[in-house]
């Protein structure tokens, strides 16, 4: 049997939708309808739950990249005068300097633009592997499994090595798709701070490590013998670039 | 997006674009996706932005998850029609394999909060989001899904009993 009240007043008692008054009341009727005091409790431990599960789901990096090549730059707010000839002129002359600017640096701006993109990405499926919920492919400090759970998976060999010794204990590895293609993620903690180590196969040049931050992760980028490497950690940035020295030296 | 002026413009920057993480959060609930959820989230921020002015000034977010909510169930329509069909309203939760036992087995409860709440009607399911997830009132609600205060009030109360007896075997409130 159930209270009359537990679909109505109930409820909004529990959503502190009742006026003042009429939650008073509420808790009088509260005291002798131990009904409505086991429906409340039951609610309390249901949205709970629900918080602390993190259900709550922000937009991915993806989105917002999509979103907000949309609408930057804004158009400058004044309206065009009417053009005179030195008007033409320096718009020509500008033009020129800018194509000439960019046929210099378009790669470099190219290259930057790829970076950021590439940050997010990781730094969102980092974010997801700190949820609750997700789950490490491979769970283990042993590099020989590591390796082979790897070698089992993707076309290229993975350099798996524990760094226990130095402060980076190895705590597994998984798989993700990052732009679209397979890489292999290696998990490290350092003083209870999660580090990712995303590892993909390149053809691009060698790089040495650029380091930079988003939504207050950082991580330091790397390219080395046809793999590229992107550490990612809420942990100081000293602490990335000396796992970026380790993991440079034993490849 | 011509068609905003300058000001429009930065006026729907300021405005609805903070509220990204919202529409995508209601449309990832509703879709059950984020591949899916993320196009449409897309399409419903566009259509926003082309709609600006018509928007009149009120709660930005609510305007915002309005349009995210039909843009979703225009989507399923389309694609999953049988997701909104009566049947599969009071059916599908009941006939599906998350019954509290296979819920049980699954040991993470974020996993098992996910697949509790995606099996619920998406009536349901959107009252609760809407609700717990992103903390709306009653009257946000009311205004986001079009649906009288009321019955967003009982559909809450119900969805709340469907999600604990999912998890639990027992039906919620069983009084002593």
């Amino acid at each position: 049997m159930r209270c009359d009240f537990s679909d109505s007043l109930l409820q909004e008692y529990f959503d502190d939708e009742l006026t003042a008054n009429a939650a008073e009341e509420f808790e009088r009727h509260l005291r002798h309808c131990a009904c409505c005091a086991t429906e409340l409790v039951d609610l309390d431990l249901l949205r709970d739950r629900l918080h602390l599960a993190q259900l709550y789901e922000p937009a991915t990096a993806s989105l917002r990249w999509r979103i907000n090549g949309r609408f930057h730059p804004i158009r400058p707010k004044t309206p065009a005068s009417k053009p005179l000839l030195w008007h033409w002129i320096a718009a020509a002359t500008a033009l020129l300097i800018i194509a000439v600017v960019l046929a210099k640096l378009g790669p470099l701006l190219q290259v930057d633009d790829y970076q950021a993109e590439l940050a997010a990405e990781i730094v969102d499926s980092h974010m997801h592997s700190l949820q609750p919920g997700s789950t490490m492919g491979v769970a283990s400090n042993d590099e020989r499994m590591v390796t082979s759970w790897f070698e089992a998976k993707l076309k290229f060999a993975v350099p798996v090595r524990d760094f226990a010794n130095e402060g980076f204990a190895l705590k597994g590895g998984r798989l993700d798709v990052i732009e679209g293609r397979s890489v292999a993620v290696l998990a490290y903690e350092r003083d209870g701070h999660p580090i990712n180590v995303f590892v993909w196969r390149t053809r691009e040049p060698e790089t040495s490590a650029r380091t930079g931050s988003r939504q207050g992760f950082q991580w330091v980028d790397w390219r080395k013998g046809k793999m590229e490497f992107c550490v990612v950690s809420d942990t100081k940035v000293a602490d990335l670039e000396q796992l970026h020295e380790l993991i440079d030296s034993s490849t | 997006m011509s068609e905003l002026s300058v000001e429009d413009r930065e006026r729907f920057e300021k405005l609805v674009l903070p509220h990204i993480d919202a529409a995508f959060n209601l449309a990832r609930w509703l879709l059950r996706g984020r591949s899916d959820a993320e196009d449409v989230a897309q399409d419903a921020l566009l259509r926003a932005c082309r709609f600006f002015g018509g928007f009149n000034g009120g709660d930005a977010r609510a305007w915002l998850l309005q349009i995210v909510r039909n843009t979703c169930y225009t989507w399923l329509e389309k694609n999953r029609p049988m997701e909104l069909s009566t049947e599969f309203d009071e059916e599908l939760h009941r006939q599906t394999s998350t019954t509290p036992e296979t819920l049980a087995i699954i040991a993470d409860d974020h996993k098992r909060l996910t697949l509790a709440l995606e099996t619920l009607p998406p009536r349901f399911r959107e009252v609760l989001v809407l609700r717990e997830l992103e903390g709306c009132s009653y009257k946000e609600i009311a205004t986001i899904t079009s649906i009288p205060i009321g019955t967003v009030m009982s559909s809450l109360s119900r969805a709340r009993r469907q999600l604990y007896s999912a998890l639990t075997n027992s039906s919620q409130g069983a009084c002593p």
